[in-house]
């Protein structure tokens, strides 16, 4: 069943051209006929001089389709043949970080864009005589190898839970498609009786179950695109000393003046081989200094976003007004209670409503600050220590088979909803377990055909 | 030996269902063409079930007549029970079926092959091909004679070495009561074809007079017969009803007992059999919690009283089957009039040949049939006039017939044989095929008659008849596009039950409503009735699932970016840089035609893929 789109020079792709989680910009290029009708989609240029110059970069707005900004952007489009791929190119530079470069992509996908194959911008290159021969060579090993080395770790992934997990459900989507295709292909044999309710229990059940991994997708990221951890805590609580003795370095302006952290400061660092995105906020609390004001609202934008919490504590001070306003805004969001300064005392008012991981450290001596380096990348990783940033990579491309997988599913629900003949239910479940099939390399056909005369005593 | 006096153009080995469409599409293209079969009563036997047709089956035959061939004119004309399949479902998947008088059968196809001009039937049993510098030139028959032609279609059926099984009883022969062919599969493996080994089997014939058919449930035809040909208007034989049989515990217990008399449960048999077509003594042993199987009870003729009971193949001694037959309901005092029987017999690996179904090895020898690794009398027919045409047209000196798997399930199941290793007899099923929802036995003439004409198989009666409903389809399309219904028409709102309208509907969108059936529209627009039932069924198709068949245009369309890039002849694949060993020996051996071919053999990664493509550019600027 051949339904993976073949690498070839007429559709148009897309593809984050940088990699993933470094740096403050990303890069979206997008190669093909359709590249800027694409950008034209979606991009308000603030130039008012149209139509838009090939080779100059713009600045504007990428909206979705309803209208709502999904990031400020420079975008530049590019006429063939003077391109890389010597097709229409458009790239967009958004901001970096995944959830940005995520929804370009999303928006792009759902206009119907396809997301380009390992070196497949140079394959374009090359098949449209941009490259000379002797590069050629290079690319034709740079795709085998590229590809190879998935499959080599899309196979290494077997044995571990994701792949159980991707197993069990697609052994559910084939038995109900070994029952459709022989409901439909015997019909004279005396089958079990057509069972359409089971049928879709078990689609129901396949896309719960797909749901749930494609939710933790974001979870995996955590080691290409780095986690973010947002400190947040009542002014002068800590959290500049906590952030620089975690960092190791002095960054923050760390003042006994309540309110000097009035940006958010972002750093990189590296936990246990986790990396992660360290953001020191301007605290939290009620204010009315308009500068100060800023910092808090940008602080609480973006605690939507954020992978963990440190909620940094003065384990000095007594629990006020200005925490339970804090507990207010965290209840609900993966946090760690930091209790900092506990060199000068070790007796801090724990009393713990939310129920968080408490910890106690002193940035001025460093005590604690071990236990919590680990809790942190226990936390973020979990179980999943061994993975590696390339096996992320990879996941990449299995989050996108698994959307796809998604897609065929719920129109398969949808068939069975309207009585829909069984023969375009099947349509739905192959498309389906194609996508599947693009993570497991597991093809359809045979398969149904053995589990068809292996389940049912077939034969005239 | 004397060498016989007149060069054909064609001569195709075998008479069977392959055979008949491989030389009747050759004579009617225009070549002198020899049929030679072992026996002159056994043309287009039915050596197995009396029955054509069924799902996948069906299709294939449909596409056999949109081509020209003779195998739905055939049923047509000696069916004796026609059944339509999944009427419920979709129209993709339903698919005619019908009892053959299986002595009609053969001898209509026998006359048709004697009334056509070029082509000359004769008796004679192959016992070896003759080959020139890697150039097949004729054969060499049993009685002292060869033949020379410029092609050879060879379809022996189960004869190459034939090998039949009763009990542990075991001879040689091609089938019950004939000789078979031992000399030919030792002069394909000394020209280096790779001969495997596979096995079938066929249950017992059995009396009707001994059968007590009041014990029997009966099952009769369709009462409004859906012809499998284009050409056919209406079915003028008598038709008669089947019946259903059921084994009981007691019949497995039979079974069970003797299965050390069977030659496949002792070891005997070395041949692979069809997975969906197990013997009786498989089914017991494989499904053990099935109390019961369920047998249809086919007549194989008008005249005459041989009952074939389906699902009973065997291969157990004539006394056990007897036994096990009486323990059936209405069976207790059956008569076998013969013995079912297993028979081994050799195929030729089809990964040895060309899509056109010539091997590699030898110029001009074109294999269809069960040589192929296949069963069944329709894959047989479909193969077989493929064969034709290509032998043909090789000797006419034009470019051979190739059809897509987006064109035909003759396409897919030459395809399959020639990319997907042969793991037991190929069956053709709808599942087989990516773009079901296109290849419907309702729009077959639409998908290959063109090409039939072209090749020269269609009369000028059919093209005629196709390009007529052609007209109709689009001017009914017209119709229904431009024809719209308001709230003004108050006749047409309430025989359709419409309710309020808000605006005016075409009657296209009104068909699109699930409710409403073009027939229904008839009613309020009577223009409609002028059309044939054919040509209104195809515009209904074409609106009612208009979304779905978009979509599989869309995958052919992805299908045909790899499928039209063609891969030159003289490929070195050692050449192109980082394939791995095995994927450079899998290309090596299959020689695919095209990119999306080389993507479907069994090994070839994508990357690989683009890795060739890369290659072809590359050579194509140098």
């Amino acid at each position: 069943m051949p339904l993976v789109v073949p690498m070839n020079t007429v559709d148009t792709i897309i593809a984050p051209a940088t990699p993933p989680g470094e740096g403050g910009v990303a890069i979206v290029r997008i190669s093909g006929a359709d590249a800027l009708s694409a950008l034209l989609c979606y991009f308000t240029p603030t130039t008012t001089v149209l139509p838009l110059e090939s080779h100059r970069l713009y600045y504007g707005l990428l909206r979705d389709p309803s209208g709502c900004v999904i990031d400020e952007v420079m975008a530049v489009h590019m006429l063939a043949p003077h391109t890389y791929t010597r097709e229409d190119v458009v790239e967009i530079q958004c901001h970096g970080g995944h959830q940005v470069v995520k929804s370009i992509l999303d928006l792009y996908r759902a206009y119907g864009l396809r997301l380009a194959g390992p070196g497949e911008f140079t394959f374009r290159a090359y098949m449209n005589g941009r490259l000379d021969l002797s590069q050629a060579e290079a690319v034709a090993s740079l795709i085998h190898s590229k590809t190879d080395s998935s499959r080599r770790l899309a196979l290494a992934q077997i044995d571990g839970a994701l792949s159980r997990e991707i197993y069990s459900f697609t052994a559910i989507l084939k038995q109900v498609l070994i029952l459709v295709e022989a409901w439909i292909d015997f019909p004279e044999e005396d089958l079990p009786a057509e069972d359409v309710e089971e049928i879709s229990t078990s689609i129901t059940q396949a896309i719960s179950k797909i749901q749930i991994i494609t939710g933790s997708y974001g979870f995996g990221r955590v080691l290409t695109e780095g986690a973010s951890i947002l400190l947040i805590g009542q002014p002068n609580a800590g959290k500049s000393s906590l952030l620089n003795a975690l960092l190791g370095e002095e960054r923050a302006i760390v003042t006994a003046i309540p309110g000097t952290t009035r940006d958010l400061l972002e750093e990189g660092l590296v936990i246990n081989g986790v990396p992660v995105r360290l953001i020191d906020t301007a605290g939290l609390c009620e204010s009315v200094d308009p500068v100060e004001v800023e910092g808090i609202r940008r602080a609480e934008k973006s605690l939507s976003q954020t992978d963990l919490v440190l909620w940094v504590v003065d384990a000095n001070r007594e629990s006020t007004a200005g925490d339970d306003y804090i507990y207010s805004r965290l209840s609900s969001l993966p946090t760690f209670q930091v209790f900092t300064k506990i060199d000068i005392c070790g007796d801090p008012d724990s009393s713990n409503p939310g129920n968080f991981p408490q910890y106690r450290v002193s940035s001025k001596t460093g005590d604690g600050l071990e236990g919590l380096r680990d809790a942190i990348s226990d936390f973020l990783v979990g179980g999943g220590g061994a993975l590696t940033e390339s096996v992320m990579l990879t996941e990449q491309r299995h989050y996108e088979a698994l959307l796809l997988c998604l897609g065929s599913l719920e129109r398969a629900s949808g068939s069975l909803a309207v009585d829909a003949s069984l023969e375009f239910l099947a349509l739905d479940l192959r498309e389906a377990l194609g996508s599947l099939g693009q993570i497991s390399g597991e093809t359809v056909t045979e398969d149904i055909l053995d589990g068809i005369f292996s389940g049912f005593c077939i034969g005239k | 030996m004397g060498g016989y006096d007149k060069d054909y153009q064609v001569i195709v080995v075998g008479a069977g269902h392959a055979g008949c469409e491989a030389a009747l599409a050759s004579a009617r293209m225009g070549c002198s063409t020899l049929l030679l079969t072992i026996g002159l009563d056994t043309v287009a036997q039915m050596s197995c079930n009396p029955s054509i047709g069924g799902l996948a089956k069906g299709h294939l035959v449909h596409e056999i007549d949109a081509l020209g061939g003779e195998m739905g004119l055939n049923i047509d004309a000696t069916g004796i029970q026609f059944r339509r399949l999944n009427t419920r479902k979709g129209p993709a998947v339903r698919a005619a079926r019908a009892q053959a008088d299986r002595m009609a059968y053969s001898a209509r196809m026998k006359n048709v092959i004697e009334a056509e001009p070029l082509l000359d039937l004769k008796q004679g049993l192959v016992e070896e091909l003759l080959v020139e510098k890697g150039r097949i030139v004729g054969v060499k028959i049993r009685e002292g004679l060869a033949f020379y032609g410029k092609t050879v279609v060879l379809t022996t059926g189960t004869f190459m070495r034939g090998l039949i099984h009763v009990g542990l009883n075991h001879f040689a022969g091609g089938r019950a009561g004939e000789p078979s062919a031992e000399g030919i599969s030792g002069s394909l493996s000394a020209l280096g074809l790779r001969v495997g080994r596979l096995k079938t089997g066929t249950p017992a014939r059995l009396s009707a007079r001994s059968i007590d058919f009041s014990k029997l449930e009966k099952q009769p035809g369709d009462k409004l017969i859906k012809p499998f040909s284009f050409m056919t208007e209406k079915i003028t034989r008598k038709q008669v009803d089947c019946y259903i049989a059921e084994t009981n515990e007691m019949t497995h217990q039979i079974i069970r007992n003797n299965l050390n008399k069977s030659p496949l449960f002792a070891g005997v048999i070395e041949g692979i059999g069809p997975r969906y077509c197990p013997s009786i003594e498989d089914k017991v042993v494989r499904f053990p919690d099935k109390k019961s199987h369920q047998s249809f009870l086919e007549p194989e003729g008008i005249v005459g009283s041989e009952m074939y009971p389906s699902g009973l193949s065997t291969s157990l001694p004539p006394d056990v089957q007897l036994a096990y037959f009486r323990s059936m309901v209405g069976f207790e005092r059956v008569e076998i009039m013969r013995p079912g029987y297993a028979i081994e017999y050799d195929f030729v690996e089809p990964l040895q040949l060309k899509a056109t179904l010539e091997t590699r090895v030898v110029a001009g020898l074109f294999h269809a049939g069960q040589i192929n690794g296949t069963s069944g009398y329709e894959e047989a027919a479909g193969q077989g006039i493929l064969a034709g045409i290509n032998a043909a047209r090789q000797c006419q000196d034009r470019e051979p017939v190739i059809i897509g798997r987006d064109e035909g399930y003759l396409g897919v199941m030459v395809d399959d044989l020639i990319t997907q290793p042969t793991t037991d007899p190929y069956r053709m099923f709808t599942s087989r095929s990516e773009y079901r929802l296109l290849l419907r036995e309702d729009n077959a003439d639409q998908r290959l008659t063109e090409l039939g004409r072209e090749v020269g198989l269609v009369s000028d009666v059919r093209w005629k008849m196709f390009q007529e409903k052609q007209e109709q389809v689009d001017a009914a399309t017209q119709i229904l596009k431009t024809k719209s219904v308001t709230s003004a028409d108050r006749t047409a709102v309430n025989l359709l039950n419409l309710g309020e309208l808000k605006s005016g509907l075409s009657l296209e969108s009104l068909l699109r409503r699930p409710e409403l059936s073009l027939k229904q529209l008839e009613d309020i627009c009577p223009e409609l009735g002028a059309f044939s039932p054919q040509a209104l069924e195809q515009v209904e198709i074409a609106v009612k699932y208009e979304g779905y068949i978009k979509r599989q245009l869309e995958q052919v369309e992805r299908y045909r970016l790899q499928e039209d890039i063609n891969m030159p002849g003289d490929i070195d694949y050692d050449e192109i840089p980082s394939l791995s060993t095995e994927v450079r020996e899998k290309l090596k051996k299959t020689l695919p035609i095209s990119l999306g071919q080389a993507g479907r053999i069994q090994g070839v990664t994508p990357a690989a893929i683009a890795v060739i493509q890369i290659y072809l550019r590359k050579k194509h600027h140098v």
